[in-house]
């Protein structure tokens, strides 16, 4: 059975260039560039300086906040600098730099053998934690947070949709290692207490789907095909599709009883458990018009972006855009200097052909944007009243701060609107303004409180 | 300097756009237009052509003159000329439809904000500010000959012409019998406005854009549906006694239906939303016909269901995602 939700595009998928392709190790190059942010929440503070010398695994930058994930040096070697670097999220970032030594060798008493099954909830989420797990979807919410619901769940949802054209990596993922992706789940589900586990896959990988399905033959976990459609994998969608529950306006997956997770985080927590391995390299998708070999690569955290498309073959032609993640929600880079990070999930190179469109010109009241809104809201509406700054009326009426920024409007505009960027800037206005408000309010509270 | 260009997501785009959506919409024109031709001669190419050259010039005129990006070769202008002329009669002076197409474009569709922008649809009050200064010669149409049989006699009275002022009994004399009324009607070999004779090719040409997805085809049912309907139960002999067949295809119902209920800038968004338009322009319609003034009501009432489509739109936006309410 094909299952779907209202809205949605079908752009055309350029899978077919790197489908094919196993995953491929790629050497950890000589410079690791490691972002002290590579997660929601606050940035890390390195706890190593320049000249210490630092093993695989080994913990190099970590925060007193709850919300944030440590990070790990991904080889071993010598910290030779810690300083502001390119970042693929936030132009720039303190880094730590550390020169790698080949050797390989990984922190005390890493690798370990261990069996999930005889630790306790308790000692499976501090493994999680201490790993430094986020979601690698590209959301990178820190996944020890999210496995400790405030609210009771009794569904699990794995990602394996992945909606986003040209991406490839959790579907090699899902083809050549099933066993390490239901371990995960399987453990996920534990950790959990849910009754029901669900692997939700496109119809376009029917490999992938045949793979997971044998993999989850006789344990308890289902595997749903999900119609081929962007963004299948949003959240909010996989949850409306799966389990027929539709997470309320502003509210999280744990309002309606499930957690979602993607694939490559489930196999990332397979490892951290499994084998007490911190994540330190992630699997990700190297692919465009304008790679010369696209490929699908098991990566190290903080390998630079031009290591890995020389590794790729380089450019066969001139790219006009170099993204960070899919062509629909990836961000464009100014540099190919950035490095790898948790939440990487593909580097993509793409030409003038696919990048170029026309002149913006006037909504013309099409509707199509409307139709592909997976949220249901108005974009050209939006978008018109961003322009004309009236960001109340965005908030008010339209319902704003709904939006997820998939795309689907701007993709599909005949207008060839950039739909997207207005709503972004209608919400740092309302953001901006939101703060503004609290900022005022929180004196007027502190001076009430000693009159 | 980058060596990469930096913009927001998404980086990729659906091929469409709008010279590539207006154009199709004139090549859907073009058999109804063709036909027109051939039944009504050189003068209806002559009026389509001016209405085309005049809304075209005078929106390319307006653009260099406001210092604005010239957009006038998008195919947008092109469909107001040519729908207005082919809303119109044949025997119209040509400098009239001249008139009527730079009045379309300058104050309708320019002075609004130009395309996207204009409330009313173009042509429409293009036709209905020719039908308030010249309403003689709006109304004059076609010298052909009467199809009754062995009558020898010339008429100039439209179906819903004769309808409005002789009755029905009339037209099916003239016609010879209902299933010639039909025929005619059906082909297009009937008076009346330039291009909206033939029902078949105004079909063929509607179908077009609903396969290709510019046009809902709630939107054009709904209305001709609603017309049917509403004229069959309030027939000229009582309740349920209209022929909804002939009104359905008589008119301007088909062209206006089909490509003017339908131009995208000036209907409502959602599907809710055009189909409370689609029923309004119908019974509009029909009120007109039967009981105005006027024998027929197309324009008038789309142009009237033009000016409640922000309202429309207000009251039907969609359930946004994770609301509440009916799923």
């Amino acid at each position: 059975m094909f299952r779907s939700f209202l809205g949605g595009i079908h752009p055309h998928d350029g899978k077919e260039l790197a489908k094919d392709k196993p995953i491929q190790v790629m050497p950890a190059p000589k410079e690791l560039v490691v972002p002290m942010s590579q997660h929601i929440g606050a940035p890390c503070t390195p706890c190593v300086k320049a000249g210490d010398l630092v093993k695989r695994g080994q913990l190099i930058g970590t925060s007193p906040a709850f919300m944030h994930a440590d990070i790990h040096a991904p080889v071993s070697g010598k910290v030779i600098r810690i300083e502001e670097r390119p970042h693929s999220g936030r132009i720039s970032c303190p880094a730590v730099v550390i020169e790698n030594d080949g050797e390989d060798s990984w922190a005390d008493g890493l690798p370990l053998e261990r069996d999930w099954r005889a630790m306790t909830n308790e000692e499976i989420l501090n493994a999680i934690q201490s790993a430094g797990i986020v979601g690698m979807g590209g959301a990178t919410f820190p996944a020890h947070i999210k496995l400790k619901p405030s609210k009771p769940v009794d569904i699990l949802i794995l990602n394996g949709a992945e909606c986003e054209p040209y991406l490839t990596a959790d579907y090699r993922l899902m083809l050549e290692s099933p066993a390490q992706v239901v371990e995960g789940i399987q453990i996920l589900a534990r950790v959990l207490g849910v009754k029901r586990s669900v692997i939700g896959i496109e119809d376009n990988k029917p490999e992938a789907i045949d793979a997971l399905k044998k993999a989850c033959a006789g344990i308890g976990i289902e595997v749903a095909t999900l119609k081929t459609k962007y963004p299948q994998g949003a959240e909010k969608m996989l949850i409306k599709v799966l389990a027929d529950r539709e997470v309320p306006m502003g509210g999280l997956p744990m309002d309606v009883g499930a957690v979602v997770q993607n694939i490559g985080t489930v196999a990332a927590i397979a490892d951290a458990v499994v084998r007490g391995v911190p994540l330190t390299e992630r699997i990700m998708t190297v692919s465009g018009d304008a790679i010369a070999e696209p490929k699908n690569l098991r990566v190290r955290i903080g390998t630079k972006y031009s290591a890995a498309i020389a590794f790729c073959g380089g450019f066969k032609e001139e790219p006009d855009k170099l993204l960070a993640g899919g062509p629909m929600m990836g961000m464009a880079q100014f540099t190919d200097e950035v490095p790898v990070m948790k939440g990487s999930s593909g580097i993509l190179a793409l030409t003038r052909r696919l990048t170029e469109h026309g002149p913006e010109m006037n909504c013309i009241r099409c509707g199509r944007c409307v139709k592909a809104c997976p949220m249901g809201l108005v974009p050209s509406m939006l978008s018109i009243l961003s322009q004309r700054q009236d960001f109340a009326a965005c908030r008010d009426s339209y319902g704003l701060m709904n939006c997820v920024e998939c795309g689907c409007c701007t993709y599909i505009c005949p207008a060839k609107r950039n739909i997207v960027q207005y709503i972004r800037n209608a919400k740092g206005f309302v953001r901006a303004e939101m703060a503004r408000a609290k900022a005022k309010e929180a004196p007027a509270k502190k001076e009430g409180a000693k009159a | 300097m980058s060596e990469y260009t930096i913009s927001s997501s998404p980086h990729i785009r659906d091929g469409e756009t709008i010279p590539g959506i207006m154009w199709r919409v004139n090549a859907a024109l073009l058999p109804a237009a063709a036909f027109a031709v051939w039944w009504f001669g050189v003068p209806a190419l002559i009026n389509m052509v001016v209405g085309v050259i005049f809304a075209v010039a005078s929106e390319y005129i307006w653009q260099r003159a406001m210092h604005q990006p010239v957009t006038a070769f998008d195919g947008s202008a092109c469909i107001t000329g040519l729908l207005l002329a082919m809303s119109m009669s044949p025997v119209l002076p040509p400098y009239m439809v001249a008139i009527g197409s730079v009045l379309a474009i300058v104050v309708v569709k320019q002075s609004m904000g130009g395309l996207g922008f204009n409330i009313f649809n173009p042509a429409h009050i293009g036709r209905a500010a020719l039908m308030v200064s010249w309403p003689v010669a709006m109304t004059t149409w076609t010298k052909m000959q009467d199809m009754s049989a062995g009558v020898d006699a010339m008429t100039s009275a439209t179906p819903l012409n004769i309808l409005k002022l002789q009755g029905y009994d009339a037209l099916l004399s003239t016609f010879g019998g209902q299933a010639n009324l039909y025929w005619n009607m059906f082909i297009g070999t009937r008076n009346g406005s330039l291009g909206e004779t033939s029902t078949v090719l105004l079909l063929l040409g509607g179908l077009y854009l609903i396969g290709k997805g510019y046009v809902n085809w709630v939107v054009p049912v709904v209305m001709i549906g609603t017309v049917g309907l509403l004229t069959f139960v309030f027939g000229p002999a009582g309740f349920f006694t209209g022929d909804p067949l002939f009104h359905m295809m008589a008119g301007g119902l088909m062209l206006g239906a089909f490509f003017m209920a339908t131009d995208m800038v000036t209907i409502p968004m959602t599907v809710k939303g055009q189909v409370i338009f689609a029923i309004g322009a119908g019974a509009i319609t029909v009120l007109i016909r039967l009981v105005g003034g006027y024998p027929e009501g197309v324009c008038y009432s789309i142009l009237l269901m033009n000016a409640l489509t922000p309202l429309i739109d207000r009251f039907t936006k969609p359930r946004i995602f994770g609301a509440g309410g009916d799923k």
